[in-house]
């Protein structure tokens, strides 16, 4: 595992991957910082951390794209998958150095606390909640993409197909409100994957949210481990 | 110790590799040959633990690669028809990341040196693997596969993509390595699996076709005995004479050799030495013999032989047919 997870994050900073995303992501959450926080003359960044939902639903399938797709198309997982290294390691040694290389993105927030830390009172305790809510949020959406890049050899597909799964996660509340059915719909909305984050950004630290992001991590991770498994077999 | 035990592989509804069964032994050197297709790769990629079999057993070392994959796999060196080489890598990162993909306790410098200079890949080291020739590509997959000497080295195709004088390098290299490794390598270029397999299994349509050593495969099959000679002498009338010998299958002329000079093929029947009596001929009507060798049976023509054989058998049932197939040959 500690193998791959090296390769991975110096192949991001190889294939320039990690140069796109890290400006993009600084870019946009540096507009929305300014936009939100700055120009209104608070301290409170809530309102970036919202708006960053939207950002890392985009930007994620970029980190992922070509994850597993790549290995295919150059035959190298037969490389991997021929080692003694069980299906576990190989799925989370690229799962964690994606996650790294996402958190190398957000940590930029704590840069913006420093400077606002200038001008006033920064709520710190709010700053990590909502950095913690956007790590788990992430985490939960970079395995969703890792799974749909071990389905597909072509990185558009894979990307386009990642930010359609994280899409269709984004929305299950909008499915929620369309079914009347109290049943169905109250277990949409228990799924939804932005009501619990939006609580976060207002200020809730919710330990069930908290593991709802975690299992949903290790949910995709499982089943992309099953997905090599049943390649092999069939 | 590689066991093989009634090995069958359906992709789909399609057989690919059908209830092969065999053993190789320590520090023996088994060529894989058959066609394309013929299963070759499908079953190093079972022995490999990359895909699993539909049915049957394989034993490394006595480890079942099913029930308990990550240890045999740590048995195997790998190389895969297409070696699997991260392009922007450079040959030391890539190199450095097998070895530690593969969890090897070996001294890291000694170790990953002594491969560069066996697979001769030391010149190009620092080099990114996307602009190596083919060659060069070929030789780092195979230093992968030496990573951590592993007992089994299973080859696919090493010598794909290689010119004529790495190829020897290559074979040489096998050959060294067979004396503490047990390798299996397949290959269609029947000449190098010649060169350097003891023993030699031959793949048709997923189903071995033929086991045995080199030397008895080539022997089993050499009934049939072939002459090749040059001649000096205009072409129809050595034709015509060479005809009249008893005993004598069939005598067709191949290119100009040189300007007079004609080759023959002959075959005899039932394998009579014809030597002595093309010679005779040649002396009576004066003509000069230039050469005169008999034409071994390549693993081509076993090869041939075994894989077309329902072909084949077909064809002798047919005798006029089969006059016209060894005219035209």
């Amino acid at each position: 595992m500690g193998a791959i997870f090296r390769r991975e994050i110096s192949s991001f900073f190889t294939s320039s991957i990690a140069y796109v995303f890290l400006a993009v992501f600084y870019a946009l959450s540096g507009y929305f910082f300014y936009g939100t926080t700055i120009y209104n003359g608070i301290t409170d960044m809530s309102g970036m951390f919202s708006n960053m939902f939207m950002v890392i639903v985009i930007l994620i399938p970029i980190l992922t794209m070509k994850s597993f797709s790549e290995e295919k198309k150059q035959k190298t997982e037969q490389g991997l998958l021929t080692a003694p290294v069980s299906l576990g390691g190989i799925v989370l040694g690229k799962y964690f150095a994606t996650v790294v290389m996402y958190i190398m993105g957000i940590s930029i927030v704590f840069v913006y606390g420093l400077i606002l830390s200038c001008f006033g009172e920064v709520q710190w305790n709010s700053v990590l909640a909502n950095y913690a809510a956007l790590l788990l949020l992430g985490s939960a959406f970079i395995a969703a993409g890792i799974l749909v890049s071990s389905l597909t050899e072509n990185q558009v597909v894979s990307a386009v197909g990642s930010f359609i799964v994280i899409m269709l996660l984004y929305l299950i509340d909008a499915a929620a409100s369309f079914i009347n059915i109290d049943f169905i719909s109250n277990i949409l909305r228990s799924l939804s994957f932005y009501t619990r984050y939006y609580e976060f950004t207002c200020g809730l630290f919710n330990l069930s949210s908290v593991i709802f992001y975690i299992s949903a991590a290790v949910i995709f991770n499982f089943l992309t481990i099953r997905i090599f498994e049943k390649r092999r077999w069939s | 110790m590689i066991e093989v035990k009634n090995l069958t592989k359906y992709y789909g509804d399609k057989l690919a590799v059908n209830d092969i069964s065999f053993t190789v032994n320590d520090g023996e050197i088994l060529g894989f040959l058959g066609s394309n297709g013929a299963g070759k790769s499908t079953t190093m990629n079972m022995i490999t633990g990359y895909i699993s079999s539909t049915s049957g057993s394989i034993l490394v070392n006595g480890i079942d690669v099913l029930d308990e994959p990550i240890k045999a796999k740590a048995q195997i060196g790998y190389l895969p028809e297409l070696p699997p080489l991260y392009l922007d890598m450079t040959v030391k990162s890539y190199l450095n990341f097998m070895y530690d993909l593969k969890k090897c306790k070996l001294p890291r410098k000694t170790h990953l040196s002594s491969i560069c200079d066996l697979c001769k890949i030391t010149d190009v080291k620092n080099r990114v693997i996307k602009h190596l020739s083919k060659g060069y590509k070929q030789r780092v997959g195979l230093a992968q596969a030496l990573i951590g000497n592993p007992p089994v080295l299973i080859l696919d195709e090493p010598t794909v993509g290689l010119d004529p004088n790495q190829i020897i390098e290559i074979k040489n290299l096998i050959k060294n390595l067979g004396r503490n490794h047990t390798v299996i390598l397949s290959s269609h270029i029947l000449s190098e699996i010649q060169a350097v397999c003891d023993r030699i299994i031959i793949i048709d349509k997923g189903r071995v076709a033929a086991d045995d050593t080199t030397f008895n495969l080539s022997k089993k099959i050499s009934d049939d005995h072939r002459l090749v000679v040059r001649i000096e002498g205009s072409k129809d009338e050595v034709m015509y004479e060479l005809r009249k010998i008893d005993g004598i299958k069939y005598v067709r002329a191949e290119i100009e050799r040189e300007p007079g000079v004609f080759e023959y093929e002959m075959e005899a029947m039932d394998g009579t030495d014809l030597r002595r009596e093309v010679n005779a001929v040649t002396q009576k009507n004066g003509w000069v013999i230039l050469l005169m060798q008999s034409k071994e049976l390549t693993l081509e023509d076993i090869f041939f032989k075994i894989t077309m054989g329902e072909v084949f058998s077909e064809k002798l049932s047919k005798p006029s047919e089969k006059k016209n197939n060894g005219g035209n040959e």
